[in-house]
């Protein structure tokens, strides 16, 4: 009888060299994602914006369906839904309350509008599920090179930034007592935003993006209150989430998201216990 | 208190007026603040106290009169005013030490890529001195107390060598040693240097002893003098135009009887008027 499960097929290591040179940029792409999210996700936990990044990656998928329907360019369909909802979101929801409530409202329409295109969309069904759960194996060469180009964007907006947006983040009153533009730096964040949710999507899937915008931070945040070793950490937990799920997915036939997922769950669970450790012996 | 042939007051208003909506918050504010001056300002929620410190910071433009600080009009991102807001307790793993919190006055509104200055980490230490913060500088914000970390505001507000400090409530929430402690640094700071301070609060218990003029805040209208002429029954009746009274004991001071304001609250809780003033 033949076993339900052969793990020849979730492992093997055969023809692993050609393998690896073949999809070095979705290797690069992934590690990029990784360390760039990471960083992303430290501002996201401080600006308690984790639901919203659900709600910006519902509708990036949405416009991805979209894209995929009518025939333009995916990656340009993701970017547009994303950003129109993470600068709606912006906008409309500068207080938490709010906030919650235009992503309670925009997600599920999002994700209905997803699922509606990809209904009518008759095209090789693949496609399909990989927006929803991640297909970076299945991205094209040029638009790996869009994402790769985006995640740096990205990078470089928030090091112009850092510093304003670290001061809004912690406590926007003083901040704008200051004379940090509140408004304008909230906002940028949101695209920026928008733009890495946009690149998660294709590289883990729209129902994952979580996995490397607020787990890598949240692990992080576990560990240290250094505002240099947290972006760091987080950035280096994002990377290896990402490679180490590539690199094991390269070896069978499963796809790359549950391991990118599952690895940066197991990082957040090690970081969470010497959380814990540590508060006990400093109690003792 | 000022006599003629003072220098330039620290902060002037004359004229000002500022409209909610289609009703005036208030009108006809006339107010010269010199160097080194205290003032309270006081008032029941939703008069309008909070708005007038985002005047005078450029946040939220008058609908008439003019504020000048230094003699210039007002400006957002002024340094030469510090601001300390409301303590709120920052959430206990906030990615932060105390160091940084200061930090945040020194290079918060910088743009450009976060590459250390020479002379950052220097200033940090003298603003953590000042407000006696160096034996936890390096500690996680969120693990300190409330008042450890209102002192590290004021740390904060004082980096760029003020010369006005506005403060909202920055006494509220915290316990009476520590209202005591955050209250001798601003006043330490104001007798050394010479920055005026304008102190928004709804206790004028903790500074009563330190305060040179009130402001009193009250249904559109002002009373500016020191705490012995506004805080009287008679004074405080006529502004309000029903009964208040002031009672006095052991060297603190109950307002009773005032109405709560009609107009819209302040965007931040304050406990209900009727208790102290």
């Amino acid at each position: 009888m033949k076993p339900l499960l052969d793990w020849s097929d979730v492992f093997s290591f055969q023809d692993y060299a050609e393998l690896l040179a073949l999809l070095s940029n979705s290797l690069i792409a992934g590690a990029v994602l990784g360390l760039v999210g990471g960083l992303v996700g430290v501002f996201v936990m401080q600006r308690d914006l984790a639901f919203a990044v659900h709600g910006v990656s519902e509708l990036s998928f949405a416009g991805a369906a979209a894209a995929l329907l009518f025939g333009g360019s995916v990656v340009a369909g993701s970017i547009a839904g994303a950003l129109i909802a993470a600068i709606l979101i912006g906008l409309l929801g500068a207080k938490a309350r709010d906030r919650n409530s235009i992503v309670g409202v925009l997600m599920p329409f999002g994700l209905g509008l997803g699922i509606l295109f990809l209904s009518l969309y008759e095209g090789r069904s693949a496609n399909r599920f990989g927006l929803l759960t991640g297909q970076i194996v299945s991205v094209s060469n040029p638009d790996l090179g869009w994402l790769i180009g985006m995640s740096v964007v990205v990078l470089v907006g928030l090091l112009l930034m850092w510093h304003p947006l670290r001061f809004d983040s912690l406590d926007p009153e003083s901040a704008a007592a200051r004379g940090v533009p509140v408004r304008a730096v909230s906002l940028a964040f949101m695209v920026l935003l928008g733009l890495i949710v946009a690149v998660s999507v294709h590289i883990i899937g729209a129902l994952l993006v979580m996995a490397l915008l607020v787990t890598p931070a949240a692990a992080a945040m576990r560990l240290s209150a250094g505002p240099v070793a947290v972006p760091l950490l987080a950035a280096l937990f994002g990377f290896v989430s990402a490679i180490g799920g590539i690199l094991l997915a390269l070896a069978g036939t499963l796809p790359v998201s549950p391991y990118i997922t599952t690895i940066s769950f197991l990082i957040y669970a090690v970081a969470w216990l010497v959380h814990r450790s540590r508060a006990r012996v400093s109690r003792a | 208190m000022s006599g003629v042939g003072d220098p330039a007051p620290v902060l002037s208003i004359a004229g000002a007026a500022l409209r909610r909506g289609d009703q005036d918050l208030w009108s006809g504010l006339d107010l010269e603040v010199r160097a080194g001056e205290f003032i309270a300002v006081l008032g029941p929620s939703g008069s309008g106290k909070t708005t007038l410190l985002r005047s005078i910071l450029g946040l939220q433009p008058l609908s008439a009169g003019s504020i000048r600080v230094d003699g210039q009009p007002v400006q957002r991102g002024n340094p030469r005013i510090g601001y300390v807001p409301q303590q709120r307790m920052l959430a206990p793993d906030t990615s932060m030490r105390a160091r940084d919190l200061v930090a945040l006055g020194v290079r918060g509104t910088r743009f450009g890529l976060p590459i250390p200055r020479r002379g950052d980490r220097a200033r940090v230490d003298v603003l953590l001195d000042g407000v006696g913060a160096t034996h936890y500088a390096d500690r996680p914000v969120g693990r300190l107390s409330g008042g450890e970390q209102q002192r590290l505001r004021v740390g904060q507000a004082l980096a760029d060598d003020p010369m006005l400090l506005l403060c909202d409530e920055p006494l509220s929430n915290l316990d009476l040693a520590n209202q005591r402690g955050v209250t001798d640094i601003i006043d330490h700071r104001r007798r050394e240097h010479g920055t005026a301070v304008l102190f928004v609060t709804h206790d004028i218990n903790p500074i009563l002893d330190r305060v040179d003029r009130i402001l009193y805040i009250a249904g559109g209208r002002f009373l500016l003098g020191t705490p012995d002429e506004v805080l009287q029954t008679e004074v405080l009746t006529a502004l309000y135009g029903t009964p208040v009274f002031v009672f006095r004991a052991g060297g603190r001071l109950v307002v009773v009887g005032v109405p709560d304001a009609e107009t819209h609250h302040e965007e931040h809780q304050e406990p209900a008027s009727g208790g102290t003033a």
